[in-house]
C-alpha cells in the first residue's frame, strides 16, 4: 500500500505539483504563525533550555540579611545557589559566593565575624568569612538544614532540619554536632530571643495527630545556654508555621502561619473557605498567645511568611508570598484591639475578617512571592526579597512604599518554567486571592494535611495530599486516577472548584504543568551511596520482591507489593482495590500512589488514616489485600520499612 | 608486763569497732501518695532529673516540681496510663517511659508515644528503658528493641538473632560500651557495642532452685533487673542477686548477706562496689562490705534500719520514718538523696548527718 501511495505521487503532473507544493508551503507558514497560540511550548518540549536559548539560571532571592554595621546586606539565593553581597547604601554588588545545593538558611554570628548559610539538599553548612567573604568551612549537619542561629557566646550553633524534624546542636568553632533537639515536624525557622536566652523553632508541617482532627502545630522553645528544649507554645489548628520575630524589648513575638480548614469540604472560598492567613503574638505584651487573622474581608493575605518588628516596636512588617506584597500592622493598635476585645476560648481571632482593619495600616505591593525581609539599623529602609522576581525591593518604612528596586541578575526573559513556578506560589488567580497551589504544596511539596474536595460530595472521599516531586510517569493523578494528566488535574477542575474564579488561559496552565512536571525528587536520606542497602533494606526489599510467603504459599502476583508499586517509581500507574475503602469513599478502587521520598509523607493510604507506614499492615490490612503481609513477623516488616524508605 | 598491757591497749582500743555498727546513710523518708499529690499510690518506677521527680504509677505519669506535683496521663499522648519503667536522656532532657501500651517520649511537654501498631517497637509493653547517646534500648514482653533517634531505625532483638531462649525481657542498661538484657526465664543478655555481637550469662544450676557452687554464675535464670556500671554487672532475679566484673561472679542471697528478700525488683548500681537493692521485703543497701535495710518493719509497720556488718552482725538503729511500703519497686538518686517507688507511694530519702 504505501509503495502504490508512493508511485501515485509520482504520477502527479508538473503543474498539478508546483500548485500543491505552493498550498503545502502555506499550510505549513500558517501552521508556524499559529504554532505559539496553538501549542504552548510547555507541550513543544518539557526541556525548559529548549524553549529558551540558553540556560537561564535565576537567583530566587529567599532570605536577606543585613551585616552589623548596616554597610552590606547578604542575599540568600536559592536557586543559583549563592550569596549575593550588596552595599547596603548604594546597593551596588559586591560579591557573589557559591555556596551548596538548595541552600534555605542564613545567618550572622555572635561577633558578625561569620555568615552560616544551610544548604538544604546538600546536608551541609557553609561558613563565611565576613572579612573576606569566602567559604571558609563546610560542616556536615541533618536532614535538610535550614534555620540556623549561633548563639550569644559564639561557642554553640543551632541548626533546624526539616526532614529529620530537630535541631541539631553543633559546636560552633569545629561544626561538630553535639546533639539534636525534637522539634516539631518540616522544623525550618529558628530566631533567637532579644535577651539571647531563648531560641525558637517553628516548623512547617503539623505535628502527627488524630486522622481528621483539627492540626496541631508548635513553636519549640529552647534554653539556649543549656541547650535542652524548655517548652513547645501549641498552635492549635495550625499547619505551615514560618518566620517568627520579636520586638526589640522581648516583650512580644509573632510567628506567621496558615491555618487550614481541611475538616470541612472545600467548597466555600466565597464564605472564608479553606485558609485563614494569621499571626500567633505571644509573649508579656499579650499574655496568653493570641492568634489575630492577616486577611481582610475581600482580599486575602495568601501565604504569610516573614516577620519583622521596626527597630522602634511600633511596627509589624510581614511578608505575603502568594499576595506579593508587604503587609505592615502597627503595634500599639494592634495590642488595643487585642485588649480591648474579649478574647474567643480558642485564643483565635482568626475568624474574624474586619479585624484586621484594626491594625493593617499598609498593603505594599512588592514583587512576585516576596520571602524574607530585614531593616537596615535605623529601621528606615526594609529590605525584601522577591524571590520569583529576583530583587530586593526597598521599602521607605516612613512612606510605606517601595523607595527603590534591587535587581540580582541581568533582565533576561522569563521562562516558561518561570512563569509556572509564579502561577503555583500566586494566590491572584483565586478567588480574592485567597489560596495558591502553594497554600497546600509548601515549597512544592506536600502538607501533611487531609482535605474534603467538594466535586467529589461533602464529607465524601477524604484525600491525603500527596507530594509533587518528580511526577513524571506517575500518571494518573488524583486518588481515584481519574486525571489522566496534570492539565486536566490542574485545570478547569482546579479552577472551577478550588479557585472559584475564571479559567487559567491555555498558556498558563501550560506553563504551570511544565512547572510542576519539572520538580525533582529531593536526595533521598535513607539511601546508602551508591544505592547499596543495609541488611535490614536487602532483607525488606526481599520481602517487597519475594513470590511465596513465610509457608511456601506463592503470593500472587497481583497481591505482591512489587507488582503495583513498580518501576522506578513505584506505581504501576494503575488503580486497585487494596481493602481500603472507607464508608466514606465512592469507590474502593485506589490509584496506586508512587514511592517518591515515602518516608516523608505521612499520613499513609488515599484518606490519610494510616498515620505511620506501620499502620498501612498492623491496621488497615486485615486480609492482605494491600498485600500479602499478615505472615511478617515485626522485625520483617520493619525491615519492609526500612526498604522502603530507600524509596 | 608490757606485752599485757600493750594487749588490753589494743583491745581497748578494738572495742569500738566491735561495738559500734559501720556508718551507713540514714535518712528521714518523706512520703508522697494520692493524700498529696500522687495520682496513684502504685508507683513503679521514679526518675531524677535535676529538681524534677518523675514518678511512673499506675495511674499516669506523674512530676514533681517547685513542691507540686503535675500528672500526665493518656489524654496528654501517654501510650499508657500504667508507667513501669523510665529513663533520662541527660544529654537533652527528654524523658523516656515504658508504659504497659507502648513507648512515650516526653520532650519539652509534649508526649509522642510509640506502639506496636504505629512503630517498629516490637510489643506494647514495655517493662525497661535505657538511652545510650543517640539510642534508645527498650525491653518488652517480646524482646529487646534499640530505637535510633537520628534515623528513626527500628532494630528487634529475639530468640532469632540472639541466644535469647524466652523473650520476656525484663530490664535493660544501656552505655555505650556494653548493652545488658535482664530476661524472664533466659538469664543476661550481654551486647558488645563495638563487635556487635550477643553473649549470655545463665544459671550455672539451669531452672534447679539449688547453687551447687557458691558464686559459680549467675544466681538465677529468672532476672528482673540489671545495672551496668563502672564495669560491673549487677543483677536482680526473684532468687538473690549478682555482680559480675566480667571474670568472677560473686552472689548474694539472704543467708550469706544483708539482703532483706531473695525476692528482687530491682537493682542499681552506684558504682563498682555500692549497690540498691529493691525486693518485697524492703529497700536494701550494700556498701562493698556492709548492708543496711530500711522499711516498715514487717511485724509492726514501724519504721525500721538495720545495719549488717561484715561479720553478719546485725544492728537496729534508731529511725523515725521509713519509706512508704516495703514493696519496694524502683530507686533513684538525688545528691546524696534517694527516691524510692514502693507499691504505696514514692518516698523521698533525705540524707541525715551523722
Amino acid at each position: 500500500m504505501r509503495l502504490q501511495g508512493k508511485s501515485q505521487v509520482h504520477r502527479v503532473n508538473g503543474s498539478k505539483a508546483v500548485a500543491a507544493l505552493m498550498a503545502a508551503i502555506a499550510a505549513v507558514l500558517f501552521a508556524l504563525a499559529l504554532w505559539p497560540a496553538l501549542n504552548p511550548p510547555a507541550h513543544a518540549d518539557e526541556d525548559d533550555n529548549a524553549v529558551l536559548p540558553r540556560q537561564i539560571t535565576y537567583d530566587s532571592p529567599l532570605e536577606v540579611v543585613v551585616s552589623q554595621d548596616g554597610a552590606r546586606l547578604y542575599v540568600l539565593c536559592q536557586q543559583s545557589e549563592t550569596v549575593r553581597v550588596f552595599d547596603a547604601a548604594t546597593f551596588a554588588p559586591v560579591k557573589t559566593i557559591a555556596v551548596g545545593r538548595v541552600p534555605r538558611g542564613i545567618a550572622l554570628s555572635a561577633s558578625g565575624d561569620r555568615l552560616f548559610v544551610t544548604n538544604s539538599w546538600d546536608d551541609t553548612l557553609s561558613v563565611i568569612d565576613t572579612q573576606t567573604l569566602a567559604v571558609v568551612a563546610t560542616w556536615s549537619v541533618g536532614a535538610e538544614p535550614s534555620g540556623v542561629v549561633e548563639d550569644r557566646t559564639g561557642d554553640r550553633l543551632f541548626v533546624a532540619n526539616r526532614i529529620s524534624n530537630d535541631v541539631a546542636v553543633l559546636d560552633a568553632h569545629t561544626g561538630v554536632e553535639q546533639k539534636r533537639l525534637l522539634a516539631g515536624r518540616g522544623a525550618s525557622y529558628l530566631t533567637m530571643s532579644p535577651d539571647g536566652s531563648r531560641i525558637y523553632c517553628t516548623h512547617v508541617y503539623p505535628n502527627p495527630s488524630p486522622h481528621r482532627s483539627a492540626p496541631e502545630s508548635e513553636i519549640t522553645v529552647i534554653d539556649s545556654k543549656r541547650a535542652i528544649v524548655l517548652d513547645r507554645i501549641p498552635l492549635h489548628a495550625i499547619a505551615g508555621v514560618f518566620h517568627l520575630a520579636f520586638s526589640a524589648d522581648g516583650r512580644l513575638g509573632a510567628v506567621a502561619e496558615y491555618h487550614p480548614k481541611n475538616l470541612v469540604p472545600l467548597a466555600h472560598l466565597e464564605h472564608s473557605g479553606a485558609f485563614a492567613y494569621t499571626l500567633t503574638l505571644f509573649g508579656t505584651d499579650v499574655g496568653a498567645p493570641v492568634e489575630i487573622p492577616l486577611d481582610e474581608i475581600e482580599r486575602y493575605a495568601s501565604q504569610p511568611f516573614g516577620v519583622a518588628f521596626s527597630p522602634d516596636n511600633s511596627r509589624i512588617y510581614v511578608t505575603i508570598g502568594g499576595s506579593e506584597c508587604v503587609l505592615a500592622i502597627d503595634v500599639p493598635r494592634l495590642l488595643r484591639f487585642i485588649r480591648a476585645n474579649p478574647r474567643p476560648a480558642s485564643g483565635s481571632f482568626a475568624r474574624d475578617l474586619a479585624a484586621s482593619a484594626n491594625y493593617i495600616v499598609a498593603r505594599i505591593p512588592v514583587g512576585h512571592n516576596p520571602r524574607g525581609l530585614s531593616f537596615n539599623r535605623d529601621g528606615r529602609r526594609l529590605f525584601v526579597a522577591n524571590r520569583l522576581e529576583d530583587t530586593i525591593s526597598v521599602i521607605d518604612t516612613r512612606t510605606n512604599r517601595v523607595a527603590a528596586s534591587i535587581p540580582l541578575t541581568e533582565p533576561h526573559a522569563t521562562s516558561v518554567k518561570r512563569w509556572g513556578e509564579r502561577t503555583f506560589y500566586s494566590a491572584r488567580f483565586s478567588f480574592q486571592g485567597q489560596i495558591s497551589c502553594s497554600s497546600c504544596h509548601i515549597d512544592s511539596s506536600f502538607d501533611g494535611l487531609t482535605w474534603d474536595l467538594e466535586p467529589d460530595g461533602f464529607g465524601r472521599d477524604i484525600v491525603d495530599n500527596r507530594l509533587i516531586e518528580d511526577l513524571k510517569g506517575t500518571e494518573p493523578f488524583k486518588w481515584t486516577g481519574t486525571n489522566p494528566d496534570i492539565p486536566t488535574e490542574c485545570g478547569p477542575r482546579t479552577e472551577k472548584y478550588f479557585w472559584r474564579s475564571e479559567q487559567y488561559d491555555d498558556l498558563t496552565l501550560a506553563d504551570l504543568a511544565l512547572y510542576i512536571r519539572s520538580l525533582p525528587p529531593r536526595p533521598n536520606r535513607w539511601r546508602l551511596p551508591g544505592y547499596e542497602l543495609t541488611p535490614a533494606q536487602g532483607r525488606g526489599k526481599a520481602i517487597f520482591e519475594r513470590a511465596s510467603d513465610k509457608f511456601g504459599k506463592p503470593v500472587p502476583e497481583g497481591n505482591r507489593c512489587s507488582f503495583c508499586h513498580s518501576g522506578n517509581k513505584g506505581t504501576s500507574q494503575k488503580s486497585f482495590e487494596v481493602g481500603t475503602r472507607k464508608p466514606t469513599d465512592n469507590t474502593g478502587l485506589f490509584d496506586t500512589p508512587q514511592l517518591t521520598n515515602i518516608a516523608l509523607t505521612a499520613p499513609y493510604l488515599h484518606d490519610g488514616s494510616a498515620s505511620t507506614l506501620e499502620e498501612i499492615w498492623t491496621v488497615y490490612n486485615p486480609e492482605d489485600k494491600h498485600g500479602r503481609t499478615n505472615d511478617l513477623t515485626k522485625d520483617e516488616l520493619n525491615d519492609l520499612i526500612e526498604y522502603l524508605r530507600t524509596r | 608486763m608490757k606485752k599485757l598491757f600493750a594487749i588490753a591497749l589494743l583491745l581497748a582500743a578494738s572495742m569500738p569497732a566491735v561495738c559500734v555498727p559501720p556508718a551507713m546513710p540514714h535518712y528521714r523518708f518523706e512520703n508522697f501518695t494520692t493524700a498529696n499529690g500522687l495520682p496513684d499510690n502504685h508507683v513503679f518506677s521514679v526518675l531524677v532529673d535535676g529538681d524534677r521527680i518523675w514518678a511512673g504509677t499506675e495511674n499516669g505519669l506523674a512530676v514533681y516540681e517547685n513542691h507540686a506535683w503535675k500528672t500526665y496521663t493518656t489524654k496528654d499522648g501517654l501510650a499508657h496510663r500504667a508507667v513501669l519503667s523510665l529513663a533520662l536522656d541527660s544529654r537533652t532532657g527528654d524523658v523516656w517511659a515504658g508504659t504497659m501500651g507502648g513507648l512515650s517520649r516526653i520532650s519539652g511537654g509534649r508526649i509522642d508515644s510509640y506502639t506496636q501498631l504505629t512503630s517498629g517497637l516490637s510489643n506494647d509493653v514495655v517493662y525497661g528503658v535505657s538511652v545510650e547517646g543517640e539510642n534508645v534500648w527498650v525491653a518488652t514482653a517480646a524482646g529487646g528493641c534499640r530505637l535510633n533517634t537520628r534515623t528513626g531505625q527500628w532494630s528487634l532483638y529475639n530468640e532469632r538473632n540472639t541466644p535469647m531462649v524466652e523473650i520476656w525481657t525484663y530490664g535493660v542498661s544501656a552505655t555505650p560500651g556494653k548493652v545488658y538484657y535482664a530476661v524472664w526465664g533466659s538469664g543476661v543478655l550481654e551486647f558488645d557495642q563495638k563487635t556487635a555481637r550477643w553473649d549470655k550469662y545463665e544459671d550455672p544450676d539451669g531452672e534447679n532452685e539449688i547453687v551447687l557452687f557458691k558464686d559459680q554464675g549467675l544466681i538465677h535464670e529468672i532476672v528482673t533487673s540489671v545495672s551496668y556500671i563502672d564495669n560491673i554487672l549487677w543483677a536482680a532475679t526473684y532468687f538473690g542477686a549478682s555482680r559480675y566484673d566480667g571474670r568472677y561472679w560473686h552472689n548474694f542471697l539472704t543467708k550469706d548477706s544483708g539482703l532483706p528478700s531473695n525476692f528482687i525488683n530491682s537493682i542499681k548500681g552506684v558504682d563498682a562496689s555500692h549497690a540498691w537493692f529493691c525486693t518485697d521485703k524492703g529497700l536494701a543497701y550494700y556498701d562493698g562490705v556492709n548492708w543496711a535495710v530500711y522499711r516498715p518493719a514487717l511485724k509492726d509497720g514501724k519504721p525500721e534500719m538495720t545495719v549488717r556488718d561484715a561479720q553478719g552482725k546485725v544492728t537496729p538503729a534508731t529511725v523515725s520514718s521509713a519509706p512508704a511500703h516495703n514493696y519496694i519497686l524502683g530507686i533513684d538518686f538525688q545528691g546524696s538523696d534517694i527516691w524510692v517507688a514502693t507499691a504505696k507511694g514514692l518516698s523521698h530519702g533525705i540524707r541525715q548527718k551523722q
